[in-house]
């Protein structure tokens, strides 16, 4: 479904990425894990078409991405949730929602119908609706960035950190909706620091370091590797 | 007191063709944080466009509601494609420079504007053609209400009414509130970033036709370097709201037009721009953020 090539980006001088591979297909929890600075969030910026690569490609259904501008890749079913949760805090949080479904030309009652569906998941999205957003507790925040990407009805979603800041109540909701999202048919690349959360539930991931891909496989292994226990499991 | 309310009245005309340039500012501001300094010329290329369609139209010989209309609508139009061009050709090539290349370059399309403007409409004043026919409405005692103060103040007020409606019920007005938030998170959403912007020119635009319009009428002499110190004091009207902030350009531009009628209305006539400075001085001194403004401050 996603296919990342030889992936390099450049801020200025300094290589963001060097040189990243890896593969999304459809159906997958994938994600991607590393220290801060690894290159984690640059990659998913640089899918969403955010930053330009210097080379390399990124193919999205078989179909180069990579010179599209983000609102395009967007009407593709490529949808991010960024890092820092993204939210309008200045909008209220119905207006967050339909401001997901943007690029959607279907009928009021169908982007109303998956409204109703998002809130079955978040149903804390929904007794805040008329609420100004940025009023939100930091997990309704991260609930209702997730909601406003899934209006968007995706067939990839891309989540920057979703864990970031949370509650480890809130963590650990936030991960089982991730897995519920993931059952209904939406592929989903996760980027995370939590590392051991993430491995859990990813039917495989990729390590990355200082801007490559060092190390691959199932979540499962992952989670017993040594090397990754040692440096992002806390040993 | 019949003087007062006089000066009110005039204040209230004055303060709305303020507020019709001072939501250009606050509008562009809030979306690009650029002050375009343009915005005072495409105002002067609203009222010299009613000057010119009028003539070309035939329009002076029929004053009325119906010509101010036309009149209205056609400089509206035109300004909404000078402010488009304006974004297309002059700022977006330099979106993502720094924010300094982009002032500079406002300023320079100002002057490119004014100066052009002398060349094409020529320096001397220019009389602005009689498209609606002034009368007094009311006239108890001292206190006189004319038909221009009620054009202009019901011109402003469905204006911002159908403004209003635009920001805060429709897809575009919502999708400019979330660009203004954060370009970049709204791109993600799949709001083409771009295409708000130059909407956001394009009805910045035309409330300053309007205002240029409103003023051609009720001061019929027009030039091309009319705009400079409406625009400042417009500016500083937006500034005194809180500028990004879109009732509080309406509030400040009122109360920049109230206190400077009272000002010349109470005898210190000479310190009727001095006025806009002073505001400026003391919001700056004070309340930075201005009236309505916020210091953002954010949620992690």
């Amino acid at each position: 479904m996603l296919k990342v090539d030889k992936l390099k980006v450049c801020y200025g001088n300094i290589d963001a990425l060097k040189d990243i591979s890896f593969e999304v297909k459809k159906g997958e929890i994938i994600s991607l894990i590393g220290a801060n600075g690894a290159g984690k969030s640059t990659t998913l910026r640089a899918i969403s078409g955010l930053l330009r690569p210097k080379s390399g490609d990124i193919f999205f259904e078989n179909k180069s991405i990579k010179a599209l501008p983000p609102h395009e890749i967007v009407r593709l079913g490529l949808l991010q949730s960024p890092e820092g949760r993204g939210i309008f805090a200045n909008l209220t949080v119905l207006e967050n929602l339909e401001m997901g479904a943007y690029t959607r030309k279907d009928s009021k009652e169908l982007i109303k119908k998956d409204m109703e569906h998002v809130f079955a998941l978040f149903p804390r999205v929904k007794e805040r609706l008329k609420q100004v957003a940025g009023t939100l507790s930091g997990g309704e925040q991260q609930m209702l960035a997730m909601s406003r990407a899934l209006m968007g009805k995706p067939k990839l979603l891309l989540l920057d950190e979703p864990s970031l800041g949370l509650a480890p109540q809130i963590v650990e909701t936030i991960f089982n909706i991730i897995k519920k999202i993931n059952s209904e048919g939406v592929t989903i690349l996760l980027v995370e620091q939590n590392a051991a959360q993430a491995l859990k539930i990813s039917h495989r991931a990729y390590v990355i370091e200082t801007g490559n891909v060092v190390m691959t496989g199932l979540g499962s292994e992952l989670l017993v590797s040594p090397k990754v226990r040692e440096a992002y499991l806390g040993g | 007191m019949e003087e007062f309310i006089q000066h009110l009245i005039n204040g209230l005309s004055l303060g709305s063709i303020y507020a019709l340039i001072a939501l250009g500012y606050t509008m562009v501001y809030g979306i690009l944080q650029l002050i375009n300094f343009a915005h005072s010329d495409v105002y002067m290329m609203g009222a010299f466009i009613g000057l010119y369609s009028s003539r070309f139209l035939g329009i002076q010989e029929k004053p009325g509601l119906l010509s101010f209309i036309s009149v209205l609508f056609i400089s509206m139009v035109g300004c909404s494609i000078v402010g488009f061009l304006i974004e297309r050709l002059a700022y977006r090539p330099l979106r993502g420079a720094p924010k300094l290349n982009a002032l500079i370059t406002a300023i320079g399309v100002s002057l490119f504007l004014q100066y052009s403007g002398q060349i094409v409409f020529g320096a001397t004043p220019q009389s602005f053609p009689n498209i609606l026919e002034d009368a007094d409405l009311l006239a108890l005692g001292g206190v006189h209400l004319t038909l221009f103060d009620v054009t202009i103040f019901m011109t402003t007020l469905s204006l911002m009414l159908i403004l209003r409606y635009i920001i805060n019920s429709t897809k575009l007005g919502k999708a400019m509130r979330a660009v203004s938030y954060n370009g970049q998170w709204a791109s993600l959403m799949g709001i083409p970033v771009n295409k708000i912007i130059s909407m956001t020119f394009i009805i910045g635009s035309a409330l300053a036709a309007a205002g240029g319009i409103l003023v051609g009428m009720k001061y019929p002499k027009i030039e091309p370097l009319m705009g400079t110190m409406i625009g400042l004091k417009a500016f500083v009207a937006a500034v005194l709201g809180g500028i990004g902030n879109i009732s509080g350009a309406v509030l400040g531009a009122m109360i920049m037009g109230i206190a400077e009628e009272f000002v010349v209305g109470y005898g210190a006539s000479t310190y009727r721009d001095a006025l806009a400075f002073g505001i400026l001085i003391l919001i700056l001194l004070f309340r930075p953020a201005g009236i309505l403004g916020k210091l953002n401050v954010e949620k992690v």
